[in-house]
């Protein structure tokens, strides 16, 4: 017996223990979501209210004309399809952000950071569940606007949004996981929510386009110019059409790359992020 | 590994949160296969202890070594080693038993084949073998510890560390996980850190480290602890090292 339940040798964690690693955390993560069925219906009406009443409403007010990626006059709610895209990724980010926080105060935060694998590859690994549920609520959120008439040109470009849903994704998560080594405890999150998610999601190109922000506010405009979320929202539209934006692929990808490693500075051992509970 | 190295070593680990000094130049040894109990009451800085030792935080200074590895410099190779059960309950309630321990053993990089064949022998080894598809909101607290240690056994570890594993079970469920324990560290080689705030958990060969306000004020065996401080048992032993009552539940270990 005694051989079998201790040994002298460990496994050397490899790339192939990180992949098993990596896909342990996002299995884990996908089945909690799916068990979780209020979640995923709340992060799906969601968007919808605002498609069918908010767009619906404001269609005859608000025309968009003619900007890039559209060549050709569109509906309001075609407009903000992509914001609302985003805007899934937004609350999905700060979600898994809120399990953090939780998952901290529980102790399976604990049970993470025992596995041998480097933290901040854990750290990412758990950023990548994360956008992986969120690429699952926005093809949901794609299927039911599909049946409302909004599609994209080509059934092609349900493909070529994937690689922008990514890294908007990346970026909404790190960003959460930066805001979750910030908040010292559960309660602080519905701050969050007032503070952080409703000012970047309205101060975006995500409800209205920028030239007409600026036309109404040119101070507004500098402040939805100097939001990240912006770029998600412009990198996802045009992936949608089949277009790469260049600028916000840039801000996208910087911006996901500070994000997480001030993340992963925060939850380094030695930073104390961890001990604030002193638990 | 040499049989000469020990387990655990924790040298001249000192904390503090701000001002409140938690660990104070704290340094003993736990040896392969023994078991030793970290006592202390609640705030002797025991969950502190455990947190630098799991690495969830680095100390302010000292060391930890996990057979030899330093915990903060070669974090994997000691975590690798290194078997944990926390006080508080962290298995995924909505998640089956084998599911969790899937979790579990893919955090640690093991293949499904690798993790099956070690969830059957401990499954077994902790009497729920028949449980292994029940969702662990449906397990009793005495079961879900059966399966956090099963769960910490996973893979393999030389070391385990139990922070407070009997706090709220009934008189049986401890005895019957102090005594799966027990066998862990006499017939399996392993070495056995195990936190309590109570003395009747203590045995006369048990390795025994006394924890008081940051401070370390034993570390010995029992036996010797007692007769050292001339009490009658451990528990007056611990009084007159502490100043503070000892505490017992009520199960003969």
């Amino acid at each position: 017996m005694s051989a079998t339940l201790a040994r002298d040798e460990t496994r050397a964690f490899g790339p192939r223990r990180l992949w098993i690693c990596l896909n342990g955390i996002v299995w884990r993560e996908s089945l909690r979501f799916l068990h979780q069925r209020e979640r995923f219906v709340s992060a799906l009406v969601r968007p919808l209210v605002w498609l069918f009443i908010f767009a619906a409403g404001f269609r005859q007010t608000l025309g968009v004309s003619i900007i890039p990626p559209y060549d050709t006059y569109v509906l309001y709610e075609v407009y903000i399809t992509p914001g609302l895209m985003a805007m899934i990724q937004l609350f999905n980010g700060m979600q898994s952000s809120l399990s953090m926080v939780y998952d901290r105060e529980m102790g399976s935060m604990r049970m993470l950071l025992v596995s041998p694998a480097p933290r901040w590859f854990l750290l990412t690994a758990k950023l990548i569940a994360g956008v992986t549920v969120s690429i699952l609520q926005v093809y949901t959120f794609l299927v039911i606007a599909y049946f409302w008439e909004i599609t994209p040109p080509s059934w092609w470009n349900y493909l070529t949004v994937l690689p922008a849903l990514m890294l908007s994704g990346l970026m909404m998560g790190a960003f959460g996981m930066l805001l979750s080594s910030l908040i010292k405890q559960l309660e602080n999150f519905a701050g969050v929510m007032n503070f952080v998610i409703f000012p970047m999601f309205f101060a975006s190109s995500a409800l209205y386009p920028l030239w007409r922000v600026q036309e109404g506010s040119p101070w507004l405009a500098l402040v939805c110019k100097l939001n990240p979320f912006t770029y998600a929202v412009e990198l996802t539209r045009f992936a949608f059409y089949g277009q790469f934006e260049p600028i916000s692929f840039v801000v996208v990808v910087g911006c996901t790359i500070a994000f997480l490693a001030a993340a992963i500075w925060a939850y380094d051992p030695s930073r104390g992020i961890l001990m604030r509970k002193g638990s | 590994m040499s049989a000469d190295v020990d387990a655990l070593t924790v040298e001249h680990v000192t904390h503090a949160y701000g001002a409140r000094v938690a660990l104070d130049d704290v340094s003993f040894a736990v040896a392969p296969s023994s078991f030793c109990v970290l006592l202390g009451l609640n705030g002797a800085g025991k969950s502190t202890l455990f947190s630098v030792i799991t690495h969830l935080y680095a100390a302010r200074s000292g060391r930890v070594r996990i057979f030899g590895h330093d915990v903060a410099r070669e974090s994997g190779p000691a975590l690798a080693r290194l078997g944990v059960v926390f006080q508080s309950r962290t298995l995924d309630p909505d998640l089956s038993v084998e599911q969790n321990l899937a979790y579990h053993g893919a955090l640690q990089g093991m293949t499904r084949g690798e993790r099956r064949e070690r969830q059957k022998i401990l499954l077994e080894r902790v009497g729920l073998a028949d449980r292994a598809r029940d969702k662990a909101r449906h397990l009793s607290g005495g079961q879900m510890r059966r399966i956090e240690i099963a769960r910490a056994l996973l893979h393999q570890p030389k070391l385990v560390l139990l922070d407070e594993p009997t706090a709220g079970l009934d008189i049986k469920s401890r005895a019957d996980i102090l005594s799966i324990v027990r066998d862990l560290a006499r017939d399996d080689g392993v070495g056995v850190l195990w936190t309590t705030h109570l003395v009747d958990e203590i045995r006369a060969e048990d390795h025994v480290v006394v924890l008081h306000k940051g401070k370390l004020r034993g570390d010995d065996s029992c036996a010797a602890i007692v007769a050292q401080s001339g009490a009658a048992g451990i528990g007056e032993a611990f009084t007159k090292l502490t100043g503070a009552p000892a505490l017992a539940g009520e199960i003969e270990a």
